[in-house]
């Protein structure tokens, strides 16, 4: 899968980039501050979500003008559509497949993004909620599904949450909402559960230069029941325990992925910064390869800063494996040189700011 | 006008615009319309439904009476089934959904005088014909608690869009929901 074309108007940085390119990997090099991230942001859109810095719409729209944004592609996969973006005076984000008005739900079954960004290095030490959605993402990319199942969890969830602050008893309002839960919160447990074996298993078969991360899901406390009838059963034990915490204390928002360095048999959290990093890299590039087996096509990829935590010669391993794998990658560094290694198998793009506003050229990378 | 639902500021500005020029015609009428509207317009004090007597219509029509009860969010879904004509009972108007967030909980809606209904109306089965939505679902799932044993319970088919409403589906869906209703 991969962009033809991309125009970005009016957003962060960007008051008017207009991009053709073809199916290779995209270079994008240029200073600090030039806006290489606020670009690949635009190209994070076409999944389902905040984009890869979780912003809101308003956030966005160019300064200083506030007015609001547009970004609009044409994405070939399977099939072909040109697909918008845009936001006006603050307004939530509305998305538009041919023309037509689409929910993120839709926009899930057609386009699939796989990231990585510097704000992930410090996912393995850091709480379990950057974890839950790193493998949700992955999720996502796998079983489009899985974004309705949240949706529905998330929303249940919040109304039970409310009972539990506001200390309602009436138990046929818990049991209802906890239907609803524990329906969808089995479903989302089961997709995740697949995910890891799907990563896992697309691991196993590469030929990689990156080191295999060994996965488990767990809970950050207690026990997640394995079945629908189950989850709806601790939901209801679980109500007192609730009330008392003002929050739902068992279910799939409690999750966590447990991630070991598998030829060392030691615990991603406790790897040197570059190996854990590396980890990840091992992760998305499965996500992609399982991708590319399962929908004949690799996902878009975006690699924020991937370069520089790489020495040379891992850095062109990486290059290796995009390439083998086909995939439109979009990946930023600063320096020219640090793309060396791709020559005439990737297209580039130079980033450069002048008065507070973005500016990208297309140029040839170094043989 | 331009308050109401459906109508923009510009379209609120033209039918303005057409009743002063039909004011004979168009406006004086549909004055004393609404006047008379606003005067006589109750909600059914049996099923909700908007009417201008104490007991609506359908309530008040014996044919109704065959033991059938469909459950609808509000007086649009009811219309919508109505205009179908597939569906020869009677019908009863929650008034909404349940939702803790938006502040609404069964007492808000009109679930308490739906299990009274079951005896006096000798009612055989209840029909949900509530939203594919969480709040939709959450509330067929409440009332089916509660009145669990006491009358067949049945559910709309799927077909029935996400997080859509009966008044959006045409009238071949709503039919072909109705007779494939499943048993809950
Ligand atoms: N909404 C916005 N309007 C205008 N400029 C923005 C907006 N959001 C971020 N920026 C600017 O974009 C620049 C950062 O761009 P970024 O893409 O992160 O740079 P880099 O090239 O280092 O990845 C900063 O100078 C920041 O002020
Ligand atoms: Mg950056
Ligand atoms: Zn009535």
């Amino acid at each position: 899968m991969y962009l033809s074309s991309l125009t970005l108007s009016h957003f962060r940085s960007h008051r008017l980039v207009r991009l053709s390119v073809d199916a290779r990997p995209v270079a994008i090099f240029g200073p600090n501050g030039a806006g290489k991230t606020n670009l690949i942001e635009a190209v994070s859109l076409f999944s389902p979500g905040r984009g890869l810095r979780r912003a809101a719409a308003a956030e966005m729209a160019r300064r200083p003008e506030s007015l609001g944004w547009k970004v609009t592609g044409i994405l070939h996969g399977t099939t072909t559509h040109e697909i918008a973006f845009s936001s006006e005076g603050g307004a939530a984000r509305q998305v538009e497949v041919d023309g037509k008005v689409a929910s993120q739900v839709g926009l899930g079954r057609i386009a699939r993004v796989v990231w990585l960004i510097p704000a992930m290095d410090r996912l393995w030490i850091e709480g379990a909620e950057g974890r839950r959605r790193f493998l949700d993402r992955a999720v996502l990319s796998l079983y489009p599904d899985h974004a309705q199942a949240v949706l529905d969890y998330e929303k249940a969830m919040r109304e039970r949450n409310r009972l539990l602050k506001e200390q309602v008893r009436d138990p046929h309002w818990y049991a209802a909402l906890e239907a609803q839960m524990a329906r969808s919160g089995a479903a989302i447990h089961a997709n995740r559960l697949a995910a890891v074996d799907r990563l896992t298993e697309a691991q196993r078969e590469a030929e990689t230069a990156f080191p295999v991360a060994e996965l488990d899901l767990t809970q950050t406390e207690g026990e997640m029941p394995g079945s629908e009838a189950g989850l709806r059963e601790a939901l209801a034990e679980s109500r007192f325990r609730d009330i008392a915490a003002g929050r739902t204390l068992v279910g799939p928002h409690r999750a966590d992925l447990h991630g070991v360095f598998a030829a060392k048999g030691v615990p991603a959290a406790e790897c040197s910064t570059g190996e854990q990093k590396a980890l990840l890299i091992s992760l998305i590039l499965a996500n992609a390869r399982a991708l590319a087996q399962d929908e004949s096509q690799p996902p878009l990829v975006l690699l924020d800063e991937v370069a520089a935590h790489l020495d040379a010669n891992r850095r062109a391993a990486l290059y290796d494996e995009i390439c083998a794998l086909g995939a439109q990658a979009w990946m930023t560094g600063t320096e020219r040189s640090l793309f060396d290694g791709l020559g005439g198998r990737a297209q580039a793009l130079e980033v450069t700011e002048e008065a507070g506003e973005s500016r990208v050229s297309t140029v040839a990378l170094n043989p | 006008m331009a308050r109401l639902p459906g109508l923009g500021p510009r379209s609120a500005r033209r039918a303005v615009l057409h009743l002063m020029a039909k004011r004979g015609m168009l406006l004086m009428p549909l004055a004393e319309a609404m006047a008379e509207v606003a005067r006589t317009a109750r909600d059914c004090l049996n099923c909700g439904n908007i009417g201008t007597a104490d007991i609506c219509p359908i309530c008040a029509d014996e044919a109704r009476a065959n033991g059938l009860l469909c459950v609808v969010e509000d007086v649009a879904d009811l219309w919508a089934m109505e205009r179908s004509g597939v569906f020869k009972g009677r019908y009863h108007v929650l008034g909404g959904t349940l939702s803790a967030l938006d502040g609404v909980g069964p007492d808000d809606l009109r679930i308490p005088q739906l299990a009274r209904r079951i005896e006096a109306e000798a009612i055989s089965e209840i029909i949900l014909a509530l939203g594919a939505t969480i709040d939709g679902q959450t509330t067929a799932h409440y009332i089916a608690d509660q009145l669990e044993g006491r009358v067949a319970l049945s559910s709309l088919a799927q077909g029935v869009p996400v997080g859509g409403e009966l008044d959006y589906l045409d009238d071949g869906t709503i039919t072909a929901a109705l007779n494939a209703r499943k048993r809950m």
